[in-house]
């Protein structure tokens, strides 16, 4: 006998996403989910985003690693609450795992969450959080091209930051080539070119940022 | 990249949809696999042997019905499919495209008995 299924098999982890976005709405947050490659600077981009609108509006944080507890306590310095998430050795974060954090979270004292996912361009994107914006980072060294070899990211994202913009000049990134490249993928993802160092781009970015959050 | 994930869910999905039907075994998932998931039909399929074992799901055959990738050029609204990350509309040559096929990922059907 032939069972008709046609359910998606993350349909469990969409459900427990559904009920983070819930309890996130009830609650007033607006989470982002900062995906990357590893060392394109995302923890760097949340201290920069902590530091300009931390006393604006009320940051919560979730670091997602695979192994270690560096990225959260370089956030806790910032005095704003974060938890870790070891995925030991998965290449994502779950809803799940979300989940379980916000329970540790003072949720009553959080307007902004940032997520930063692990370090992946590929697996973070089959897996909804409950996020309300999904953020790509993508930095000049990595190069250009990008956008065809990591299509499914880049169609999704609802902003597309390029980081480290200081290091355009030694590099032969092509801005307008990449630019091109995600307009025909995805014309409504808002662009940002950003430096933690320099701070160039910060105050744009963080403009939006804080234009995203309901209070 | 993350079949373990994948498998475990798909499992789950299997057992229950196989429990409604009062099902004593499962012979046979049907899986529908977009080229874009990243997930790897091997992987699951080595997966699913350590996974499924001690379920009515054990030794079950797993047959992958593969997606290809496919874009709409929003231009002349062609929907074409997309090989060796060609994202340019072979009709007229426009690279606004939208993704349209290729990030399926679910279990179609179960044959049970």
């Amino acid at each position: 006998m032939e069972i008709k299924v046609l359910k998606d098999i993350l349909s469990a982890n969409d459900r427990t996403a559904e009920r983070n976005r819930a309890l996130l709405d009830s609650r007033k947050i607006t989470a982002f989910n900062i995906m990357a490659s590893p060392g394109s600077g995302k923890t760097s981009l949340i201290l920069e985003t902590i530091r300009a609108l931390k006393n604006k509006v009320r940051i919560g944080v979730i670091e997602g690693d695979i192994a270690s507890t560096i990225d959260a306590q370089k956030v806790a310095k910032e005095k704003v609450p974060v938890v870790q998430i070891n995925t030991g050795g998965e290449c994502h974060l779950e809803a799940d795992q979300i989940g379980r954090a916000l329970e540790s979270l003072p949720l009553d004292k959080i307007d902004l969450l940032l997520v930063e996912n692990v370090g992946n361009l590929v697996c973070p994107g089959e897996f909804k959080l409950g996020e309300h914006k999904k953020v790509l980072m993508l930095s000049v060294p990595e190069g250009d091209d990008k956008v065809h070899k990591y299509p499914l990211l880049f169609s999704m994202a609802d902003a597309i930051v390029i980081s480290k913009i200081d290091l355009l000049p030694y590099t032969t990134f092509d801005i307008p080539g990449f630019l091109k490249a995600l307009k025909g993928m995805n014309p409504k993802a808002r662009v940002f070119r950003v430096s933690c160092t320099t701070r160039e781009g910060i105050d744009e970015w963080s403009k939006w940022v804080r234009s995203s959050v309901s209070i | 990249m993350h079949e373990l994930a994948v498998t475990q869910s798909m499992i789950n999905l299997v057992l229950e949809e196989a429990k409604k039907g009062n099902a004593r075994k499962v012979k046979r998932i049907n899986l529908v696999l977009g080229e874009l998931s990243g997930v790897v039909g091997d992987c699951v399929q080595f997966y699913f042997g350590l996974m499924s074992k001690d379920t009515i799901a054990e030794g079950a055959v797993i047959s992958f019905n593969t997606v290809a990738t496919q874009a709409k050029c929003r231009q002349c609204s062609k929907v074409f499919e997309v090989k060796e990350s060609d994202w340019v509309c072979p009709e007229c040559h426009s690279i606004s495209v939208e993704l349209v096929a290729g990030n399926e990922l679910f279990v179609e059907s179960i044959e049970v008995e």
